[in-house]
Parts: structure tokens; sequence; C-alpha cells
């Protein structure tokens, strides 16, 4: 299996702040569904930072897709849905033009061209918002507008699909429709995802593998094998 | 009213005006910048003084003071040296007391200095025609080859910035845009006025508007209106054409929330 994320001995701090990750080894297989989780402040969004190259160690390297994570060149092909994912504009942007910004990276300039209209239209149906398209995201539930940027982060096929925090924000319902969607569209694309979240149990039946970061990676494995009492992951110990 | 060649110079630059400044209003509404185009023209006024100190045009020395107050916030903002509206702040205060040392030194504080702050009919050339139409022309197309990403990073910044995007580039040129319309503007509307026209168009847009793209026509129906009916009244009332256009706008956006109010 080729390895779609690799971190080893990575240390990270951000400038004149205290440690946030210590020694952190993380092996990602290509097409694995993978769900980051651990108490507030204890460094998942760092790591996923660092797994994208936002973020460079202070020790250690970082690998995406066999290249260092910060000089990574399919950068178009990695979705990423960010914390809290909320519209950047004001103005009432409309689902399919949300999801049509998704494909920008692909091809910056110009006019979107019919392959990027399938595509958009495509990823649009892939999230059941196909009766929405042309429907302000301000008009949406916050599940719905949660989906739309899904839509925008698969609209260019991506090889990663990132999520940080994704169900900060909407309700129970929401978050179960949400893993469930995942889960599909896991098995439908074969898509390596990460899913950061400090709660994680709308998820947990969905994903192959579970690890824990507080500073450390405490756990990492199957969630059908983590001791019950970490499944508050505020109960987290190092 | 169009017997006058003065009047039909005013009226071309100002229709050029009148659709560029909301484009580029557009993308810092979006950004939350509203205010970008304040410190940015107060610069530009430091400008102004400044070619009247060393006897060169000030429409020159203040689209060049435009531009280097422009980057100046850019660069403040992306290093992160100071937030935002601290780096406004900085460069606003620190442009207006520049302007008025300079200006005071030039010994220039004049009637047709007032036609660089709040504009003038009278006073656009055909020189001036040209060079708007030239500059305006080719930052209408510098938005429309760089739209989708500017549209990308106005809609999910850390997103755009993940998928490899340059977005300090393109926020860089938004803040040059910006730069270029308060430096082909301030003949029409002055350059303390013209930054209203960047926002007030949008904001009115927006609150009647359906999508992004209707949100852009309808921002750009009423920068031109407000243009061509303050131009109007400015004539007919002999006024200053920067707040007549200006005011125009702000009915156009009080028009705008009453037919939010009541739908």
């Amino acid at each position: 299996m080729p390895v779609a994320v690799e971190l080893a001995g990575v240390d990270f701090a951000y400038p004149h702040g205290p440690p946030v990750l210590r020694l952190v080894d993380l092996r990602v297989e290509a097409g694995e569904f993978l769900a980051i989780a651990g108490p507030n402040g204890g460094g998942k969004t760092t790591l996923l930072r660092l797994a994208l190259g936002l973020e460079r160690p202070t020790r250690g390297s970082v690998r995406l897709f066999g290249e260092p994570a910060d000089r990574f060149r399919e950068r178009p092909r990695l979705g990423y849905l960010a914390q809290r994912s909320q519209l950047g504009v004001q103005a009432p942007a409309t689902v399919r033009e949300v999801v049509a910004a998704g494909r920008a990276p692909l091809r910056p300039f110009g006019r979107l061209g019919a392959a990027d209209r399938e595509a958009v239209d495509e990823a649009i149906e892939r999230v059941d918002l196909a009766g929405l398209a042309s429907r302000p995201l301000t008009r949406l539930s916050g599940g719905q507008q949660q989906r739309a940027f899904i839509a925008k982060a698969l609209v260019a096929g991506p090889k990663l699909l990132a999520l940080d925090e994704p169900t900060a924000g909407v309700d129970v319902a929401a978050q179960e429709a949400l893993a469930e969607l995942l889960a599909r569209l896991h098995g439908e694309l074969g898509v390596t995802i990460l899913y950061v979240s400090h709660e994680f149990g709308a998820i947990e039946h969905v994903v192959q593998r579970l690890v824990l970061v507080r500073e450390r990676i405490v756990f990492d494995g199957p969630p059908s094998t983590l001791p019950g009492v970490w499944h508050d992951p505020s109960h987290v110990h190092v | 009213m169009f017997d006058f060649e003065f009047m039909r110079l005013a009226f071309l630059a100002g229709a050029v005006v009148g659709v560029l400044a909301p484009v580029v209003g557009f993308f810092l509404v979006q950004r939350q910048m509203s205010l970008i185009g304040d410190g940015i023209g107060h610069v530009a006024f430091a400008g102004v003084a400044l070619g009247y100190l060393i006897g060169v045009s000030p429409v020159w020395t203040a689209l060049l003071a435009a531009v280097v107050g422009a980057v100046a916030i850019e660069w403040l903002r992306a290093r992160r040296k100071a937030a935002g509206d601290q780096a406004l702040a900085l460069v606003f205060y620190t442009g207006i007391a520049g302007g008025v040392v300079l200006i005071s030194s030039a010994g220039a504080l004049n009637a047709n200095l007032f036609s660089y702050l709040f504009g003038s009919i009278l006073t656009v050339t055909r020189t001036d025609l040209t060079r708007i139409a030239l500059l305006g022309l080719g930052s209408l197309i510098l938005v429309a080859v760089l739209l989708r990403s500017l549209l990308a990073v106005a809609i999910d910044e850390e997103g755009a910035r993940v998928s490899g995007l340059p977005v300090p580039v393109l926020n860089g040129a938004v803040s040059l845009l910006a730069a270029l319309t308060i430096g082909i503007s301030m003949r029409i509307v002055g350059i303390l006025l013209i930054a209203a026209l960047m926002v007030l168009p949008v904001i009115a847009a927006q609150r009647v508007a359906w999508s992004l793209r209707s949100t852009m026509a309808l921002s750009i129906g009423i920068g031109l209106s407000s243009v061509l009916a303050g131009l109007t009244i400015s004539y007919y009332g002999n006024l200053p054409p920067g707040g007549t256009i200006v005011l125009s706008a702000t009915g156009f956006f009080l028009a705008a929330a009453a037919v939010e109010a009541v739908r």
C-alpha cells in the first residue's frame, strides 16, 4: 500500500510557545479512513496542519504521498474542510458557486469549462444537495452547509480529504448523517480521509482507525480496541 | 448638459469609475476590509501633496503613493506584524499626517487641492480620460482573469491555501487593484470619497441579491447609476461631484435595505 501521510519523530512548538507535539510517529496508508481525536489543545489540529504542509515541524519530517509535505506538488488534489467551516463572503453565495470555488486550484484563470461544470454537478449530487444547488448557503441548515463544503472539498477529485472539527456547531443528527455520508464517500471514492475532532462518538463506527493525541500519540488502533475510559477524550492521560 | 465637452469627458470617465469601483470593492467587502479604500485614499492625499511640492503632476504621485500604501497594508497583514485594522490605522494616519505636512510645505492649501479631495467635473481632461480608460480597462481585465481564484479565496481562504492557490499574491492583487481604482477615480469622486463608491454599491446589492454573480452585477449597476445620477445633480446643483455621487449611492443602499425589509 502506498503511504499517504508519514510523520517521523515530529516535534512541534509555535514560536516562543510550549511544545504542542512531541515525538510523533504516524503512518497513514492511502485509502485509509482515520479519525484523529483528543482533548482541546492536545495538538490534533496542529498534527493535521503539519500533515498538510501548512506548518513545518521543529524536528522530524513530514511527507505527503512521498514528497515533503510543505513542497507537495499536487496541492489541488487536497480536499480540506476547515474548522467551523463558514462562508468567507457576506454576499449570498449559492451551493453551486461555493462548490465551483473548489475547482479554482485546478484551473485558476478564466471561466468554468464544461468539465468543471460536470464535476461541480457530480460533487453536489454526491452530497445529496442537487435540489438545492441554486440556493444561497445562508438559507440552508448547518448540516446542509457542511455538505456543501464537503462537495467543494471533493470537486477537484482529491487524493486526501482532511476535515478539521467538521461537527462543531451541528446537532447530533447532522453529526450522524455526516458520518454516514463520509463512510459512503470513502467506499465509493477510496479517498484517504483524515477526520479531526475532539469527540468521535458519531464517527467511531465508520472509521477504520482511531488516533488519540495529547501532545503525543497515546492510542493508535481500531476504535473497537479503545479502552472504555478513553471514550471521553478529555480523560486521555499520557 | 452634454453640449459642454467637460461634461462629456466627466460622464465617460465616470462610467469607467462607476463600473470599476464596485467590482474591486466587492472583494474588499467580502474580505471585511471595507475601510482599506479609506486608508489608501489618505496615502494618496500625501501623494497629491508630494506632487505639488516637487512640481510633478499630483495624479501620478497620488497613484504611486496609493500603490505604496496598498503594498504596506498587505505586507503588514500578511506578515502578521499588525492585525488588519491596526495595519489600516497605521497607514491611514501616517498618510493624512504626511499629506498635511507636505501640503503645508508646498503652500498648496488652495481650491485646486479640494478638487483632488472631493472631485470636480470641470477638471477632467482628454489626457485624464485616456489614462482612466486604459488603467480602468486593464484593472477590469485583471479581475476577469483572476476572478475564479479571487472568489475561491474570498469563499474559503484556508481551503484555498491548502489547495495551493497563491493566497498572499491574490490578496496583494486586490489591494493593488484598490490602489489603482483610487488613483484613477480621484478626478471624479475625490480621494476622500472614492472608498464609499467601492463599498456602498456592494453592501446595497448583497441585501437584495440571490447569488455572488447577481451581487456583482447589481453592484455594477448601482455603482454606474450612482455616478451618472451624481454627476447630473452636481451639474445642475453646482455641487462637488464626489459628494453627490456618494449620496446617490447612499440612496440606493437605503432603497435596497427597504426592499430587504419588506421581502
